[in-house]
């Protein structure tokens, strides 16, 4: 269980002069539901492009089961880390179509028929993610949040052992945000699956995350569990914004408030 | 959700069905008067008949040519649009086209269809051709990664510079030398060298079946190259041998058939709305649809105005647009 299952190790990456985030390194263990937090600009984009490899590598390594994540051929990366990014390219192609290309990564070149097993899993992982109703419609006539959840299907299906997913809550109301990320929750219990998402919103970070990263400036601030994270301390250094910092009665974890600048000018 | 396959299965049948037919059709009609119920006839026991003659030496090898053309330039379409992910690409957007005009241009202008013979004009087309590949593909190279949106760019301009060369070259040549390169550039399947004929077909059908090489990577990319990439796709190398593909195939018609418009266009348009997306059938589709449509036209062509023939790129523009703009039409008002 202490074994270091995912792993950033002084990594750095960028857009060639412009910007470039430095000496990253954290990990998480297996099972773990890990978030990265940081404001707008402090290079949360850029570290997840990082990890996908669309960034090119500065230096440091990344590895997966102590196997260097860059040495891996395309196919077998994709078996074993699955990514949902922030908007799901809107298409003309059928839900369960979509899902079904999540099979890509276990066929050979000269697959032209899905296979059973793969029919088997689209529908096991369709139905886990309450996809499977709307199966026969076109992705484009999804809701955002309907298709955050076929995206999610779509991974499952590549049956990877990392989950990693690009504010899978951004654009979504609260109804949604919560459908999503119990989704998720369930899935990192139920299916041990390790889970890595960037997320913007402290709330929700602190409410299902059970480690968190936060990034300022190209660097990570301060990294741990969500109570020592989310401290009013850390969130003014990053944020430059006064909070204040409880714990939710009922679930404890930890939540942020905000203060308008009237009510600090009158106190 | 497996009756998807049975669905492409009965697509596949109609449209092997329609070419069928198509090709019928075009044996049939023509200047000289052959009754179609008489062609079996005529194959198997008038081998000496002028009527053989007439089937087998002019109709059948035009037909041959223009299922290779037309499945070629559609299937050209189908991975242009598919890289791209761009439904306004088509297989001449690259400048492919204006290169092989220029370079038969230049052979007709300077004379120079004397030295080789018959086969100066169709090799000097395919040279135009593979100079404009060549020129796109490299310029498009930066820091070793192909920049799809400026090769689009390239492509448009280069197509601007050969047609500019072009009318130069036009401008100060005789009436007849004018007269040679318009009747090229307008494209027909009249073609007299059988070699030529074999050969354009084997590239055409070694081209459906290096594409299906490709099903995978073209069915990841509807969702875009980054998407792709996360589905274990090189897209990178997809994406390059594919414009390779679709060049080559783009090349070897021009130089053979001359500019033959709206195929790579339309076809794929049509043929996507009736099938689908799913590169699995679409490729195929296409590739039987655009053979079947350029030979149709062509048979059109021959007929309309006979005993003299019109230009097949007149018809295809025609009955194309029109049938796209018709379904188009139609299809919008549904929704």
């Amino acid at each position: 269980m202490d074994k270091e299952f995912f792993r950033l190790n002084d990594f750095s990456c960028g857009y060639g002069h412009k910007f470039k985030i430095e000496g990253i390194s954290f990990s998480i263990h297996k099972g773990q539901f890990a978030g990265i937090i940081g404001p707008n600009g402090s290079g949360k984009t850029t570290l997840f492009k990082g990890i996908t490899h669309e960034l090119k590598r500065l230096a440091g390594d990344i590895t997966l089961n102590d196997k260097n994540v860059f040495s891996l051929a395309y196919k077998e990366k994709a078996q074993n880390i699955a990514i949902v990014t922030q908007k799901i390219e809107v298409e003309d192609i059928l839900v369960c179509d979509y899902v079904l290309l999540g099979r890509i990564p276990y066929q050979s070149r000269f697959t032209f028929f899905e296979s059973k097993e793969d029919y088997r899993l689209a529908e096991k992982y369709m139905k886990l993610t309450d996809v499977w109703r709307f199966k026969d419609k076109l992705m484009s006539e999804l809701s955002g949040g309907e298709q955050q959840l076929a995206g999610i299907a779509r991974a499952l299906t590549q049956e990877p052992q990392l989950l990693l997913l690009d504010e899978p809550t951004a654009h979504l109301d609260i109804t949604h945000q919560v459908q999503v990320l119990n989704l998720i929750q369930r899935l990192n219990k139920q299916l041990g699956l390790t889970v890595l998402m960037i997320i913007h919103d402290l709330n929700l970070a602190g409410e299902y995350c059970n480690y968190l990263v936060m990034m300022n400036n190209g660097k990570v601030h301060f990294k741990g569990e969500p109570h020592d994270v989310l401290t009013f301390n850390n969130i003014e250094d990053v944020y430059n914004t006064v909070v204040v910092t409880r714990t939710n009665p009922i679930s404890g974890k930890p939540v942020v408030f905000l203060v308008s600048e009237q009510v600090l000018e009158s106190k | 959700m497996k009756n998807k396959y049975i669905k492409w299965l009965l697509f596949l049948i109609g449209f092997i069905l329609l070419a069928f037919v198509v090709v019928l059709y075009s044996l049939w009609v023509g200047e000289f008067d052959i009754s179609l119920l008489s062609i079996p006839d005529i194959l198997i026991n008038k081998q000496d008949s002028v009527e053989y003659t007439v089937i087998t030496q002019i109709r059948l090898p035009r037909i041959l040519l223009g299922l290779a053309v037309g499945g070629a330039l559609s299937l050209a379409g189908v991975l242009l649009q598919g890289i791209y992910r761009n439904p306004l690409v088509e297989p001449y957007t690259l400048g492919i086209s204006g290169g092989a005009a220029l370079g038969v241009s230049i052979v007709i202008v300077f004379g120079l269809q004397q030295i080789i013979g018959l086969f100066m004009l169709p090799l000097a087309g395919f040279i135009g051709a593979m100079v404009t590949i060549i020129l796109v593909y490299v310029l498009s190279v930066k820091k070793g990664r192909l920049k799809m949106q400026s090769m689009l760019l390239i492509g448009v301009m280069i197509s601007f510079i050969s047609s500019s060369g072009m009318m130069f070259l036009m401008a100060i040549s005789s009436s007849e030398n004018i007269h040679s390169i318009i009747f090229w550039i307008m494209g027909s399947l009249d073609e007299p060298n059988m070699t030529l004929i074999y050969t354009t077909s084997i590239i055409s059908a070694l081209g459906l079946l290096v594409s299906y090489m490709f099903v995978q990577p073209l069915n990841a990319l509807r969702l875009g190259e980054e998407k792709a990439r996360h589905l274990g796709i090189n897209t990178e190398w997809a994406i390059r041998l594919l414009f390779i593909i679709a060049s080559l195939l783009t090349g070897v018609c021009v130089a053979v058939a001359g500019v033959i418009g709206f195929v790579g266009l339309v076809i794929p348009h049509l043929v996507r709305l009736l099938v689908g997306n799913d590169y699995r059938i679409f490729l195929i589709a296409s590739f039987v649809v655009g053979g079947s449509f350029i030979v149709l036209s062509d048979a059109i062509a021959r007929t309309v105005i006979a005993p003299n023939e019109l230009p097949v790129g007149v018809i295809t523009g025609i009955i194309g647009g029109t049938l796209f703009i018709v379904v188009l039409a139609k299809n919008s008002f549904k929704r």
